[in-house]
């Protein structure tokens, strides 16, 4: 449950720019979370409503953009999204190590007022 | 255009909606444990840093004693062009709670911090330097860091190592790959411990090489028993080469 830690550095990033634009609450974050992150979404989602408890995120909205693993084939030269945790390229069938995009774990913005 | 969340601002726009601001961040969650990480590095560039992660009981323990116990015979694979004698290895191990380990390992005579995390699944990079202030790392050749038991959250720290351990134990099976995809991907180096058991448990060895082949292509593989000795030959070389690429291990 290393969710708790992350969720928590998200609402800490976002209770400082909060504060830093005058604003009393935040009505809803949007978190970008890749599938090769180690992350799991609802997991987070549990998380936030323990932190944000009695802060300016309290009942704010989280939003999850899940982004999809990108892999690169340096046979073939081009990326692929590969089907599973298998980054097996469709075209050579050789297996990446590339890993372009996907584990990303980013608070991306914020609504505040 | 946003590039990342395509959501039509630029990376530093503010736009207002109402009275409502949308902040637009894009702000890595890790950033802060990946800064402490890099400036651990910096601690760390004299000597070779090991993160041993592993499931609870795969023998990261035994694998650690036995490594301490046995640091002339690193030199001996390939002896390092150093006066001052064997290699030199710390420790810092962590845990949920006790130091039992910590205590395990100091009878080897290794100077060993123990770090209890209390309720935290996985060491972080500002915990390691912490615990790091009490080693006299000038000194060190080695640092071993054994991480909490724990094949999922650990993968996502970095601690400011040179390379990763991951560990899977024959007991355990041979599809803990495929269930801890993450954490395999992220390691430099597998080892498959406690082979001395494969036979007793029914250990399938091919199908478990063909699941890291999938999973981790990326890794250099070990198979070995840290109480019998069997492979810890070449996984010493393997250190010992890794020991010397370290720029001021040779001096």
């Amino acid at each position: 449950m290393h969710e708790v830690s992350l969720m928590q550095a998200a609402l800490t990033i976002a209770l400082n720019h909060a504060e830093a634009e005058g604003a009393r609450q935040i009505h809803y974050l949007t978190l970008r979370v890749g599938i090769a992150s180690g992350v799991v979404p609802e997991a987070l989602a549990f998380a936030f409503d323990i932190v944000s408890a009695g802060t300016a995120a309290a009942g704010a909205e989280l939003k999850l953009k899940i982004i999809p693993t990108r892999c690169y084939c340096p046979h073939c030269q081009q990326d692929f999204q590969p089907a599973d945790w298998v980054y097996e390229c469709p075209a050579c069938h050789n297996i990446s190590t590339d890993i372009r995009q996907g584990q990303d774990l980013e608070l991306a913005s914020l609504e505040v007022s | 255009m946003c590039r990342n969340c395509g959501c039509g601002a630029s990376q530093t726009e503010t736009m207002t909606v109402d009275s409502r601001q949308v902040l637009h961040l894009h702000q890595n969650l890790l950033a802060k444990n990946d800064r402490l990480a890099e400036q651990n590095r910096v601690l760390f560039s004299h000597l070779l840093a090991l993160n041993i992660l592993s499931s609870p009981g795969a023998g990261k323990t035994a694998l650690v004693q036995r490594l301490l116990s046995d640091l002339d015979l690193i030199a001996v694979a390939a002896p390092l062009s150093r006066q001052d004698g064997p290699v030199k290895a710390g420790v810092i191990v962590g845990d949920l709670a006790t130091d039992r380990d910590a205590a395990r390992l100091r009878q080897t005579g290794a100077p060993v911090v123990q770090i209890t995390t209390g309720t935290l699944c996985h060491l972080e990079a500002r915990m390691v330097a912490q615990a790091a202030q009490t080693l006299n790392l000038a000194d060190l050749d080695l640092l071993i860091i054994e991480n909490v038991g724990n094949l999922v959250c650990p993968a996502a720290y970095d601690l400011g190592e040179d390379l990763r351990l991951v560990l899977m134990s024959v007991t355990e099976g041979e599809d803990k790959p495929l269930k801890y995809p993450t954490v395999f991907k992220s390691a430099q180096a597998i080892i498959i411990s406690k082979i001395d058991l494969a036979e007793m448990v029914g250990f399938n060895r091919a199908e478990a090489l063909q699941h890291l082949h999938l999973m981790a292509p990326q890794a250099l593989i070990f198979e070995l028993s840290a109480t019998t000795g069997e492979g810890l030959a070449n996984f010493y070389a393997y250190l010992n080469q890794m020991l010397l690429r370290c720029p001021s291990k040779v001096s």
